[in-house]
């Protein structure tokens, strides 16, 4: 089949290395360049000092950088701190306002589509979108572990998607969905803390059996388990597992893709998520947009081993133009920002 | 998530004024991901030596502003930024001894999305700087 599908890095995967003032965006964009991923995705709260005030020099400076690297922005993460006071909830004007403001940030850095965090409410994107549509951009929200499209809170944004008809709402699923496999990057690091082999092996097994982790945590406990067991039980609680086929039911709804992962093996696979599967789906759904990379490995491995995103990244862009070059591609020159026809 | 940063060695220092130690101060990162408006920063408690710091006695400083912990709820203005090294400054007459000391950092953080408080806790040996 033909695809038209990009690829392209969140900022988020070098988060280790921006936290420790090791890596600027410059170095990112520049490692994002190399490997052909030429779509940049950009959190500006991680990533630009001062936000929200973002200075006139420091747009120059990002897009600079793009024009130098030959990459182009693409998404911004946003985020929406209703709990920004103390005692009380932003406002629904107050929300809206949030998310008009950054859809101005996001024009000026050229982005295009706007993650709307899973927690902003239907409402506040229903009459964000206007104001969107007129920007040009879309606000898309992230579908996160443990939400899928059924989920209720995802199907009161489907109610408004399907009574406002706008072009500017929309999804953008996060892999993390898709997590077939405990993580082992999780386990190991667990063991390291000494957590008892057994338990450790019982969530594993637990959840890579798809089994019922609802009580995984009571029951680590119960057998005498302490933090270390009950935290592991409990991410396996956080992560989920469906069949990438989900991906389907609102293909003709989705913009972008956070390629989210947790570690790229020596043989070049993610060992958790089944990614060749994923890219199969994609391309059957006509998906036309960005793969963009979202390494969170970083967290499970600080501890005992050096933190390299740049090779996780790299290995996850080998892998996704060995899953795409099994289908022809449709030359483009800009699929992420083309209006549905 | 940076649990293994959150406390900066060399940077538990004593506060000397007029020449004598009035105070000490500790260089203290967020374990998470992105900067965070101080408003939402509801705690970050210092404990030395097993003596939890009053928040009353204790100032919080990032690039070059000051804020005591206890009005940090209304600073809708400022941010702790992604990594950022924040000074936290505890009153403490006499300062602390030379030497090492057992120190604990507890963060609580108001992040909208998540259904739990954020932060946590770090916990290092770190030796007295001069």
């Amino acid at each position: 089949m033909t695809h038209r599908i990009t690829r392209g890095v969140s900022l988020y995967s070098f988060q280790e290395e921006f936290f420790l003032r090791t890596m600027t965006i410059r170095d990112a964009v520049a490692v994002a360049a190399r490997i052909g991923a030429r779509d940049i995705e950009i959190i500006p709260e991680q990533s630009i000092p001062g936000f929200p005030h973002v200075t006139d020099a420091w747009v120059e400076q990002w897009h600079a950088t793009m024009a130098e690297f030959g990459t182009r922005p693409l998404a911004y993460d946003f985020f929406l701190d209703t709990l920004r006071h103390p005692g009380r909830r932003l406002t629904h004007e107050e929300q809206v306002a949030s998310v008009r403001r950054d859809v101005d940030l996001a024009v000026r850095l050229g982005t295009t589509m706007l993650r709307a965090i899973i927690s902003t409410p239907a409402e506040v994107l229903r009459d964000a979108a206007p104001y969107a549509e007129e920007a040009g951009v879309r606000l898309l929200l992230e579908v996160h572990a443990p939400f899928h499209y059924r989920h209720p809170w995802v199907l009161q944004h489907l109610e408004v998607m399907d009574a406002l008809d706008s072009p500017a709402l929309g999804f953008m699923p996060d892999m993390g969905c898709f997590v077939e496999r405990f993580p082992r990057v999780a386990s190991e690091r667990a063991l390291r803390e000494g957590a008892r082999k057994d338990l450790v092996d019982l969530v594993v097994k637990t959840y890579d059996d798809h089994g019922d982790v609802h009580g995984l945590m009571d029951t680590v406990g119960y057998s005498g388990g302490g933090p270390v067991e009950v935290g592991l039980a409990r991410q396996a609680t956080h992560y989920t597992w469906r069949d990438p086929r989900m991906l389907l039911e609102q293909m003709h709804r989705t913009h972008h893709v956070q390629a989210k992962f947790y570690e790229m093996t020596d043989d070049g696979v993610e060992y958790s998520i089944p990614y060749d599967r994923i890219v199969d789906v994609l391309v059957e759904g006509g998906y036309q947009g960005c793969l963009s990379s979202e390494y969170e490995g970083n967290r499970h491995v600080q501890d005992a081993f050096p933190v390299d995103s740049v090779e996780q990244v790299t290995r996850q862009h080998a892998m996704f133009e060995r899953l795409l070059s099994r289908h022809e591609s449709v030359p483009t020159t800009g699929p992420t920002t083309e209006q549905e026809g | 998530m940076f649990e293994k940063y959150v406390i900066v060695p060399g940077t538990l220092r004593n506060v000397v004024e007029s020449g004598r130690a009035t105070a000490y101060e500790l260089g203290v990162r967020m374990p998470y991901y992105r900067g965070l408006g101080l408003s939402m920063v509801e705690d970050v408690s210092v404990t030395v030596d097993g003596v939890r710091a009053e928040p009353a006695a204790t100032t919080f400083t990032v690039h070059g502003n000051s804020y005591p912990l206890t009005a940090m709820g209304e600073v809708v203005d400022d941010r702790w930024e992604l990594g950022e090294v924040a000074t936290v400054r505890v009153e403490h007459p006499g300062g602390l001894a030379a030497g090492v000391h057992d120190v604990e950092v507890s963060q609580r953080l108001r992040i909208s999305y998540m259904p739990v408080p954020g932060g946590g806790r770090a916990r290092a040996e770190v030796e007295l700087s001069a």
